[in-house]
């Protein structure tokens, strides 16, 4: 395995890793500011790429689809957390799981009922697509480095919004103590309405740059919410420091794994049995990482001290 | 869309109520297990509308056929063949897209008497010692078209492939008949997760291998992914795969990044027969879309079907039987004939995707196997 092969597969895991995070983000400031388990995020994901490729369809501008992408979870959110989602705060997990998991099943065929059961067409446009040369010789597709630089300028956005700002004042306020928010007068149900849209923009954010590189699809959105689990889970609920960590780790592990597995495994093995029995173990690398970290922190690497 | 949505479950509705029976006496009853809603849809509405169009125009009246969406879950799919079989009472079932259902359904219900044609899965269990005289495929044993992909390889002078495939069964068996035709060095061969949906690191593993060439199988979304990115990436080797990536329904997703790709199929829209033609037509005039190899493989099923039945009722099981072994129908592919096992012996094409106006689709450059089987049928005995 060669220097430049190993950095380009660092640069993938960056990659996956820092779209992860975009993911992660939104989840755990909702569990962590309002105690919500939501498992209807990867259907905002889902929803940010299907606006994302109608709109693109219909003007052909990505900036444009972007911003479609971003309002069209958005919207979604404050409209599932006005109606649905508030009544749940009060009830326990197995309640939310149920109504997010309802969710699920609505946008989904919600979805094909508008769009149709066939994948939609979305592209990498023009000015973005094709590979750069780096340093050191290495091709690199040009539209990755980019959802690398949106990912981290996103992370860097939320600390400032969260530690700068009277509504990350607000969110960090309500994390802690919410009966003490509310009693000292701000509007906790807006703050809440407005945490879960800025939760759902960013799904919808991921969805929309990811989606332009995979397929738009129904149920796009359920195999990344796993990952997006696990990640928050290591990173330690409720913290966006520790969901960029874990969005990072998760993504390095899972992309490097899948690389260095098998080909430790041809040492000692015919290439075709070490291809599949490295994969298969790759697959459960993260699981093993979520694992080892709750083994040495019980509550993740940021978690509260609680 | 909504409106056909809404007639196609009304119908099935219909279909399952005796009392829309037409009165003729004791009609033939079909039951149709196929994936209508989740990610793999796609597939099974295509073969449901050329089944479903094959039947219309032949004006069949003593066929009834009862439509299920099996979700893509195994369960729900043996739950519904056993309430077809037991409640429905069906004589001839099909519909099932995918291997994983089909070998949890097809087992039971040909034992239980009942007739399957196969309009899509075809695992090699069922091809060889599992074979079974009700059992009868009328698109291809799961290894043919990867096999293709291999003669097509050696044809087109490639001598170092990298391979790729996820991994589950149908994965590895498309190695496999890749492998067994191919006759050039192997660059690498790797097994990804079933589902990934990114493929960076695979592709800079083909990057710095070496290899003259790529051949995937990939087929869905997973399919959409992979030749987006890698037409993305810079690496400029040829790519070959089988059908199941470059269906109608997927090459609009796909878009630019799959023209000029090479394809093995035993099917395209311009296979020159006069069923094909008039399939092709009446497809899209009644759909508003251009017709898949599934839609053509449904259209087939049905046809054959129709066939048998003109020549036997599915209570004489035995007559029926040798009507539908001796596959007298005009097929969209032009020749089809059986195999010991049945399953198909046909020829198997060499497309290349082009673009018409604005439409994605495939054109024929060659044949890859002429009168193609398996090597599965000389494992059955029946």
């Amino acid at each position: 395995m060669s220097l430049i092969l190993l950095i380009e597969q660092v640069l993938n895991g960056l990659q996956l890793g820092v779209m992860l995070f975009l993911m992660a983000a939104g989840l755990t400031l909702v569990f962590g500011v309002m105690g919500l388990i939501n498992l209807a995020h990867g259907s905002l994901y889902m929803i940010g790429a299907f606006a994302a490729a109608a709109v693109a369809g219909a003007t052909g501008s990505f900036l444009l689809a972007l911003v479609a992408a971003l309002a069209a979870a958005a919207a979604a959110g404050a409209i599932v957390e006005l109606v649905v989602i508030r009544r749940l705060y009060d009830r326990d997990h197995l309640d939310q799981v149920l109504a997010t998991f309802a969710l699920i099943l609505i946008f989904s065929e919600g979805t094909r009922y508008i769009f149709g059961s066939f994948p939609l067409y979305l592209s990498i446009p023009d000015y973005l697509s094709g590979p750069v040369s780096l340093p050191g010789g290495i091709q690199y597709p040009l539209y990755r480095l980019t959802l690398i630089g949106i990912g981290l300028a996103v992370a860097v956005g939320l600390f400032l919004l969260i530690s700068r700002t009277r509504l990350g004042v607000q969110i960090r306020a309500g994390e802690a103590d919410r009966e003490m928010v509310a009693a000292l007068g701000v509007d906790i149900s807006k703050l809440y309405t407005i945490v879960f849209a800025l939760g759902a923009a960013l799904a919808g954010l991921a969805g929309a740059l990811v989606g332009t590189i995979q397929s738009v699809q129904v149920g796009m959105g359920e195999p990344v919410l796993i990952l997006a689990f696990v990640v928050i889970v290591i990173g330690g609920i409720g913290s966006i420091k520790g969901a960029l960590i874990g969005a990072l780790l998760v993504g390095l592990t899972d992309t490097l794994g899948g690389v260095l597995l098998p080909e430790l495994f041809k040492l000692f093995m015919d290439a075709s049995s070490a291809s599949s029995t490295g994969s298969a173990l790759a697959s459960m690398l993260i699981y093993l990482l979520m694992a080892a970290v709750l083994f040495w922190k019980p509550k993740g690497l940021f978690g509260g001290a609680a | 869309m909504k409106t056909r949505l809404l007639c196609a479950a009304a119908t099935a509705l219909a279909l399952t109520t005796p009392a829309f029976a037409d009165g003729h006496a004791d009609p033939v009853r079909v039951g149709m297990i196929t994936t209508l809603s989740g990610g793999g849809a796609g597939l099974g509405i295509d073969v449901r509308d050329g089944f479903m169009l094959a039947i219309e125009q032949s004006g069949a009246e003593n066929v009834e056929v009862i439509i299920e969406d099996d979700q893509r879950r195994p369960d729900l799919a043996v739950q519904l063949s056993d309430r077809m079989i037991q409640a429905e009472d069906v004589d001839v079932m099909t519909g099932i897209i995918w291997s994983n259902l089909a070998m949890a359904v097809v087992p039971s219900a040909v034992n239980q008497g009942v007739f399957y044609l196969s309009p899509n899965a075809g695992p090699s269990q069922l091809a060889g010692r599992g074979c079974h005289e009700n059992y009868f495929n009328v698109a291809w044993q799961n290894d043919n078209l990867h096999e293709a992909a291999g003669a097509h390889a050696n044809a087109a002078g490639y001598s170092n492939t990298f391979i790729l495939a996820p991994n589950y069964p149908a994965g590895q068996d498309a190695l496999t008949g890749f492998k067994r035709l191919y006759e050039g060095e192997l660059a690498g061969e790797l097994f990804t997760e079933l589902g990934a949906t990114d493929y960076a690191a695979e592709i800079a593993q083909i990057r710095a291998s070496g290899a003259d060439s790529v051949f995937f199988f990939l087929p869905g979304g997973m399919g959409i992914s992979f030749l987006k990115q890698y037409a993305d990436s810079g690496v400029d080797l040829p790519v070959v795969g089988p059908a199941f990536s470059f269906d109608q329904g997927i090459l609009q997703a796909v878009g630019d990044a799959a023209l000029g790709v090479v394809n093995t199929s035993q099917w395209n829209k311009d296979i020159e027969n006069e069923t094909n033609a008039a399939f092709v037509e009446s497809f899209e005039e009644a759909y508003g879309r251009l017709p898949s190899l599934y839609a053509s493989q449904g259209f087939d099923t049905a046809n054959l079907l129709l066939s048998a039945l003109e020549v036997a009722d599915p209570a004489d099981a035995d007559a029926f039987r040798e009507a539908l072994r001796a596959a007298d129908f005009s097929s969209t592919r032009g020749d089809f004939s059986f195999n010991t096992n049945h399953h198909p012996v046909q020829d198997i094409y060499v497309r290349e995707v082009i673009q018409e106006g604005d439409v994605f689709t495939n054109r024929i450059i060659g044949t890859a196997l002429s009168d193609h089987g398996d090597v599965y049928a000389a494992e059955c005995e029946m």
